[in-house]
């Protein structure tokens, strides 16, 4: 009985904290300007598209994983998941709420964005301290 | 199979404890947040030696099984006492630090009498019975614990970046170790399944807390408002 309250009560505090934990990375990321040379592979301009985020991350893949980054795609990417889920979902009942994954998802795609731009500057520094020595 | 997942899970978990402390050190926000780091260093090396251990003794040993409950307690009473560190920079405005400690040492004893209570019941093994008790119990006392401090800093409006998601990726730690004690408690067959489990939520915390330290500097600055769940 007692495990049973805990279980419910840690899944309900789970899914707040998870989805306000993806709200602030997001949050974090989406003052960060994205370059001409990633709005150009992405093909991000203003707005990103949930759509693309799948796109994104396969380019995130081509490049030299950052162990700091890791939490925060992997993060992202369930949320992503978690929207989708909502959106294929709960959003055909209710539809405000389509909007509003739909807004999130692209949010996702722009946060994706940026981790790509630092992998890229990573990458860079590491093939100029290549190049140095 | 089963064996080579926990130890991969295993290496990334003691690499990102390693990350924590080296990006705190190297971000000058070691002694900001004293006790998360050092709960981290000291996680790191109660990870080592449980490595050495089970590399000697095997992963079923009563070695590896005494030495893994025991420090394991005694690290939630780390972190616990880490987590009200956080409450006092929330409340630091309000200079409400000694009430803070007052309150946090209340309830722990609070936490482990009402363990003792419980555990008295069964005579066998009473000391470990009472260690394995009180560190799942602290778990969820952590997680209400988070969870009113999640409250504060929107009531409070807190605005730093970092802060913030320090807590968060605490409450959703605090949430995962929960789920995972509940339901090891409601299907105790299943517990071999697990062992990865607790493997894969041990390497969210040091994973956030070494991006929160890396990417985000103390001065940045977020609404909190726009992360709540229901929006205010």
């Amino acid at each position: 009985m007692m495990a049973g309250i805990i279980l419910v009560c840690s899944v309900v505090f789970l899914l707040q904290f998870f989805v306000s934990y993806c709200r602030s990375l997001i949050a974090a990321s989406i003052k960060h300007p994205l370059s001409a040379e990633v709005q150009d592979v992405t093909g991000i301009k203003s707005t990103a598209e949930g759509d693309d985020f799948t796109r994104v991350l396969q380019l995130l893949q081509l490049c030299p994983e950052r162990p700091e980054d890791r939490s925060g795609i992997q993060a992202i990417g369930t949320y992503f998941n978690l929207l989708s889920f909502v959106r294929a979902t709960l959003a055909r009942i209710i539809p405000s709420l389509r909007s509003w994954t739909e807004t999130e998802r692209g949010q996702c795609t722009y946060f994706a964005a940026v981790t790509l731009e630092r992998r890229i500057a990573f990458s860079r520094d590491m093939f100029a301290q290549q190049l140095e020595s | 199979m089963p064996g080579l997942l926990v130890n991969i899970l295993w290496l990334i978990g003691i690499l990102g404890e390693a990350a924590v402390v080296v990006c705190a050190i190297k971000k000058g926000a070691f002694r900001r947040y004293l006790l998360l780091n050092l709960y981290m260093a000291g996680l790191l090396c109660v990870e080592l030696v449980r490595y050495k251990i089970v590399s000697e003794y095997g992963l079923k040993s009563t070695q590896f099984i005494y030495f893994y409950f025991y420090s394991d307690a005694i690290l939630t009473i780390f972190l616990y006492f880490a987590l009200c560190t956080l409450y006092s920079h929330v409340f630091s405005e309000m200079k409400a630090e000694r009430y803070v400690r007052m309150g946090a040492l209340l309830l722990l004893a609070g936490t482990a009498l009402f363990t003792y209570a419980v555990v008295m019941q069964s005579t066998a093994k009473l000391l470990t019975h009472f260690v394995i008790e009180l560190s799942q119990n602290l778990y969820f006392v952590g997680l209400i614990l988070t969870y009113i401090l999640w409250g504060a800093i929107l009531k409070l409006r807190e605005t730093r970046t970092r802060l913030i998601q320090l807590v968060l990726s605490l409450g959703v730690y605090f949430s995962l170790l929960a789920v995972n004690y509940a339901v090891r408690n409601l299907y105790p067959s299943l517990s071999s399944i697990f062992i990865p489990l607790v493997q894969l939520c041990g390497i969210f915390l040091p994973m956030a807390w070494a991006y929160a330290f890396w990417h985000l500097p103390e001065e940045a600055r977020l609404v909190p408002a726009r992360l709540a769940v229901i929006p205010r």
